[in-house]
C-alpha cells in the first residue's frame, strides 16, 4: 500500500459564519494528478486554499481538521505555513505574474527571497523552471522585459515555473486554464500530465471534460461535501451517485 | 526520471522539518509588525508630546491670568505685562466664520460641479487646478494679497461699498485696502479646495439609485442634485466645520493683510483687526521675558484645543457619514 | 395653464442653478491664474543670473536668494530624512495590519494631526527644541518632518491597499513570509503611488514659513552647522514682502516666483507618474 501524499481528515472550513466545507476526508496519492470538481460555490476553490494554508490568510476565514502532509498535520501548532507553502505551491485561476518584474525575476524572486544569492545557481534555477514549462524557447531573449507583456497562457505558464522554482512537492491548480483560449489550454495540459512524474498536483475545474482528460483521480463536491471521490475511470464511467452522475452529464450546474 | 529541480541542491537548505527552525520567519513578521507599529505610534507621541509641551509652556500664564487670559481685552507687555487674548479670539472667529459664509456656497457649486455636472475626464482637469490652489503657500497668498487684491478691492469694490452703503455703519470709516474683510476673503480662497474635495468625494459616493429615483420621478436636474447634498448633509456639514479648523489655523496670509491692530471690535468691514496665529508668528520671536511667552505658548494651546475640537468633530461626522453613504449602497 | 407655469419656473430655477455651480467654478479659477500670472510676471522681471548665485544683500548691496535655494534644500532633505520612514512605516502598518485595534486608532489621530495649524506645531517644537537647543536648521527639520508625516502616511497607505490581492497570494503562496513580502512584492508594485505621496508632502512643507519662521527665524547667511539657522524661500517673501526697498521687495518675488515653479512642477510630476500607472 502507497502511503498517501495527503491526507485530509475531518476537515472543516469556514467564512465568518458561513460553513463552507462539511467534513471533508480524502487521501491524495504521490504522482499523481487529482481532479476536483463540481458546480461553482460547492467549496472546491476552498478546499484546495485549505491544503497549504491559503484560506486563513482571507480575515474571518477558519479551518477545522486534520490535513497530514508527508506524515505532518499541517494545522498542528508550532508549524510554519510559510514553509507549508514552500513544499505545496499553488497557480491561481488568473495569470498573475508581477508586473513591475521581469521575467527572469518572476521566477527567481521566490528562490531571491530565500537567500539564494548564486547568480549561476539562480540562472539555473530559472532556465531549469522555464523549460519545464515550454517556456524557455519563447522567452530566453527576453528574460529582461516584463511578464505583463506575455500572452495568457505564456503568463500562466510563468506562473507555473515560478512556483516550481521554490522546489514544491505537491502543486495546487485552481482552474488554471478559465482564462486561457483552447490552444494554451492543451499545452498547459500536457504539462500538467509530464509534471506528474516529479509532483503531485491538485487541479480544481469546471470544465468536466478537462478533468476526464488529465486526472488520474476525480473528487466530485457539492454544497461543500465530498460527494464521491475515486479513479476517474470509474467516476466517469461508472458513478456511485446520482448527483454526480448528474453533473457529469450536465444535468445541473 | 529524477527531478531535475531537485538535484540542485546548492539551492538553499531543505527543510525536513515544518516548523521553523530558527523561528525565522515568525520573528521577521513579529519585528515588522512591532517596528511598523511603533512607527506608527509616533502619531500619538507626537499629539501627547504637543499638548504636554503647550501646557507645560503656557503653565506660567496660565497661573497668572487663569481664565481671564481667555476674557481679558488687554495685551500689554510693555508696561502692566498683562494679557488677554479675548481680540484675538474674536478676530479669528469672526474671520474664520466669514471666510466660510463666502467659501461654502463656491465649494458646494465646485463639488457639485465635479461630481454631478461636469463629465469625468474634464473634471479631472478642473480637480487638479482646485489642487493647485490648494499647494500654493500661504506667503504666496499673502504677497498677491498686499500688491493684488488690495489695490483691486480698495479702488474697485471697498469705495463704491462706501459710497453707496456708507450711511450703514459697517461700510464706513477710513479705507486701507487691508484689513479683516480682506483677510477673510484670502481665508476663503484658501479653504475652498479642503472644503470642496471632500464635497466632491462625499457626492461621488451618495448611490445612483437615489439620483435614478429623482429621475423617474420627472424631477429637474437641480432637484435631484438637492436630493444628493441633503442625502449627504451630515458630510456637509463636517466638510464645513473642517473648513473652519483651516481657517482658524492659517497663519502667514493673514499676517501680511489683516493689519495686525489688537482691538475688541473693529469699528467696520474695512478697519483692522488681530489673529491668534498672527500674534504668535510676529511676537514670538520678540517676547523678552518669560511670561510674555508663556502668554504667547498659551494662545498656541487655546488654538491647539479649539483646532484638536474641531477636527475630532469633523472627522467623527465625516467618517460616519462617509460609511453611512457607502453603507446604504451595500444593502 | 398653473400647472405649466409651475413647470417653467422649475425649469428656469434649474438652469439658474446650472449657471451658478459652473459660475463657482470660474470664480475659484480666477485667483489661481491671478497668482500664477503675477507671481510668474513679477518674478521674472527681477531674476538675473546674480539673483541665482548671490546670497541675501545688506542696505545698499545687490544680492539674491542662493543661500535661501541652499537653505530650503537642507531644510527640505532633514525633514524627508525624519518624516518619511516614519510616515512610510505608518502607512505600512495602517494597510497591512488593518484589522489591528491599533490602526484604527493611529488613522484617527493621523487625520487630526494633519487638521493642526502648522504655526501650532512650530510652537510645539519651539518649546520642545528650541528652548533647548536654540533657533536651528534640525529645529525647523522636526517641525516640517511632524507636517509631512501624517500626508506620507496617508498616501501610502492607500497606495498600499491598491496593490491587488492577487499579487499577495501569489507571493504568500511561494512560500514567503509576510516580512519579505512587503519589502519586495508590495511596496515595489505601489512605489509609483508612494513616491507621489511623498512628493506632494515636500511640496506642502517647501512653501511652509510660519513653522520656519518660530524654529529658526529669519537668517541671511549661508548655512552653518545644523544647530545654526539657514535662510528659506517663503521665510524671504514674508519678510522682504513689504520691505522699504525695491531691490528687497524684489527678493520676495523672486523667491515666490521659485517657490511656485518648485512646487508646480512637484505637481505636474505627480501627474505625470500617476498617468502611466500600470493599474
Amino acid at each position: 500500500m502507497v502511503v498517501p501524499k495527503i491526507k485530509v481528515e475531518n476537515l472543516n472550513a469556514w467564512f465568518g459564519k458561513k460553513h463552507v466545507l462539511k467534513n471533508i476526508n480524502m487521501e491524495i496519492k504521490e504522482n499523481t494528478v487529482t481532479a476536483i470538481i463540481g458546480p461553482s460555490g460547492c467549496g472546491k476553490t476552498t478546499f484546495l486554499r485549505c491544503l497549504n494554508r491559503m484560506h486563513e490568510i482571507i480575515p474571518g476565514a477558519r479551518v477545522s481538521g486534520k490535513v497530514i502532509f508527508n506524515g505532518i498535520n499541517i494545522y498542528d501548532k508550532g508549524v510554519d505555513p510559510v514553509i507549508i507553502r514552500k513544499k505545496i505551491g499553488m497557480v491561481f485561476q488568473k495569470p498573475n505574474p508581477f508586473p513591475m518584474m521581469s521575467i527572469y525575476d518572476n521566477v527567481a524572486i521566490g528562490l531571491k527571497l530565500n537567500g539564494v544569492r548564486d547568480k549561476k545557481a539562480l540562472d539555473t534555477a530559472v532556465r531549469q523552471s522555464l523549460e519545464l514549462v515550454n517556456l524557455w524557447d519563447e522567452v530566453k531573449d527576453d528574460l529582461n522585459r516584463s511578464g505583463a507583456n506575455l500572452s495568457g497562457g505564456q503568463q500562466q505558464r510563468l506562473c507555473i515555473a515560478r512556483a516550481l522554482a521554490v522546489e514544491p512537492e505537491v502543486l495546487l491548480m485552481d482552474e488554471p486554464c478559465s482564462a486561457l483560449d483552447p490552444i494554451s489550454t492543451a499545452k498547459i495540459e500536457a504539462l500538467i500530465r509530464r509534471l506528474t512524474e516529479n509532483y503531485t498536483i491538485v487541479i480544481v475545474t469546471h470544465n468536466i471534460q478537462q478533468a476526464a482528460r488529465i486526472s488520474d483521480y476525480t473528487a466530485f463536491f457539492y454544497l461543500g461535501e465530498l460527494i464521491e471521490y475515486g479513479p476517474t475511470k470509474q467516476i466517469f464511467e461508472n458513478p456511485k451517485h446520482e448527483l454526480t452522475r448528474k453533473y457529469i452529464m450536465g444535468e445541473f450546474g | 526520471m529524477r527531478n531535475p529541480l531537485r538535484t540542485t541542491h546548492f539551492f538553499y537548505k531543505l527543510n525536513t522539518q515544518y516548523s521553523s527552525p530558527l523561528k525565522w520567519h515568525i520573528t521577521g513578521d513579529s519585528l515588522l509588525k512591532i517596528i511598523s507599529a511603533l512607527f506608527a505610534s509616533s502619531v500619538l507621541l507626537f499629539l501627547g508630546l504637543m499638548v504636554y509641551e503647550l501646557v507645560n509652556g503656557s503653565w506660567l500664564s496660565i497661573q497668572t491670568f487663569g481664565l481671564n487670559f481667555l476674557i481679558g481685552t488687554k495685551w500689554d507687555p510693555a508696561i502692566s505685562q498683562v494679557f488677554g487674548a479675548l481680540p484675538l479670539i474674536l478676530g479669528t472667529t469672526v474671520t474664520s466664520v466669514i471666510a466660510l459664509l463666502i467659501s461654502v456656497p463656491i465649494s458646494l457649486g465646485i463639488g457639485l460641479a465635479l461630481s454631478e455636472y461636469m463629465p469625468k475626464k474634464f473634471g479631472f482637469a478642473i480637480s487638479f487646478l482646485v489642487e493647485l490652489l490648494a499647494a500654493v503657500p500661504s506667503v504666496i497668498y499673502g504677497l498677491w494679497g498686499i500688491y493684488v487684491l488690495i489695490p483691486f478691492l480698495r479702488d474697485h469694490v471697498y469705495l463704491y461699498l462706501r459710497t453707496f452703503f456708507g450711511f450703514i455703519p459697517i461700510f464706513s470709516g477710513p479705507i486701507y485696502g487691508g484689513g479683516f474683510l480682506t483677510a477673510s476673503i484670502v481665508l476663503a480662497i484658501m479653504v475652498i479646495p479642503t472644503i470642496s474635495s471632500i464635497l466632491r468625494d462625499l457626492f461621488s459616493a451618495v448611490p445612483n439609485s437615489l439620483r435614478e429615483a429623482m429621475i423617474a420621478l420627472g424631477a429637474t436636474k437641480w432637484e435631484t442634485v438637492k436630493a444628493v447634498v441633503s442625502y449627504a448633509r451630515s458630510g456637509v456639514i463636517g466638510a464645513v466645520i473642517l473648513g473652519f479648523g483651516r481657517a482658524v489655523g492659517e497663519t502667514m496670509a493673514v499676517t501680511m493683510i489683516i493689519g495686525n491692530k489688537f482691538q475688541v471690535w473693529p469699528s467696520s468691514l474695512f478697519d483692522a483687526w488681530y489673529t491668534m496665529s498672527a500674534i504668535i508668528a510676529n511676537e514670538l520671536l520678540e517676547a523678552t521675558y518669560d511670561l510674555y511667552v508663556s502668554a504667547l505658548i498659551n494662545i498656541a494651546l487655546v488654538l491647539l484645543f479649539v483646532t484638536l475640537v474641531i477636527n475630532i468633530l469633523s472627522r467623527l461626522i465625516v467618517w460616519r457619514s462617509i460609511r453611512l453613504v457607502r453603507g446604504i449602497v451595500k444593502e | 395653464m398653473r400647472k405649466l407655469d409651475h413647470y417653467k419656473f422649475r425649469v428656469f430655477k434649474d438652469h439658474i442653478m446650472r449657471f451658478l455651480v459652473y459660475l463657482s467654478l470660474v470664480l475659484v479659477l480666477i485667483p489661481l491664474f491671478s497668482i500664477l500670472y503675477e507671481v510668474v510676471k513679477r518674478g521674472i522681471s527681477v531674476i538675473s543670473l546674480d539673483f541665482f548665485i548671490k546670497p541675501t544683500p545688506t542696505v545698499g548691496e545687490e544680492g539674491g536668494i542662493a543661500n535661501a535655494i541652499q537653505g530650503t534644500f537642507i531644510t527640505i532633505g532633514l525633514a524627508s530624512l525624519i518624516g518619511v520612514p516614519i510616515g512610510l512605516m505608518s502607512g505600512i502598518f495602517l494597510s497591512e495590519y488593518n484589522e489591528h485595534k491599533l490602526s484604527v486608532i493611529v488613522r484617527f489621530f493621523n487625520d487630526v494631526l494633519s487638521g493642526i495649524p502648522s504655526i501650532v506645531i512650530g510652537v510645539f517644537i519651539y518649546t520642545l527644541i528650541v528652548r533647548s537647543i536654540g533657533f536651528s536648521v534640525i529645529a525647523a527639520a522636526f517641525a516640517l518632518a511632524i507636517i509631512m508625516i501624517p500626508i506620507v502616511t496617508r498616501t501610502t497607505e492607500e497606495a498600499l491597499k491598491l496593490v491587488p490581492l492577487s499579487l499577495r497570494e501569489a507571493a504568500i503562496a511561494l512560500g514567503l513570509p509576510r516580512w519579505k513580502i512587503i519589502p519586495t512584492i508590495v511596496l515595489r508594485s505601489a512605489r509609483k503611488t508612494v513616491v507621489t505621496g511623498i512628493l506632494l508632502s515636500i511640496a506642502r512643507i517647501a512653501g511652509e514659513s510660519a513653522p520656519i519662521l518660530v524654529t529658526m527665524g529669519y537668517w541671511r547667511w549661508w548655512f552653518a552647522g545644523l544647530d545654526r539657522p539657514v535662510a528659506n524661500l517663503a521665510l524671504n517673501v514674508f519678510i522682504f514682502a513689504t520691505s522699504p526697498f525695491e531691490s528687497w521687495r524684489a527678493l520676495a518675488w523672486g523667491s515666490a516666483l521659485v517657490l511656485i515653479l518648485i512646487i508646480l512642477g512637484i505637481n505636474i510630476a505627480v501627474r505625470i507618474i500617476m498617468r502611466e500607472k500600470s493599474w
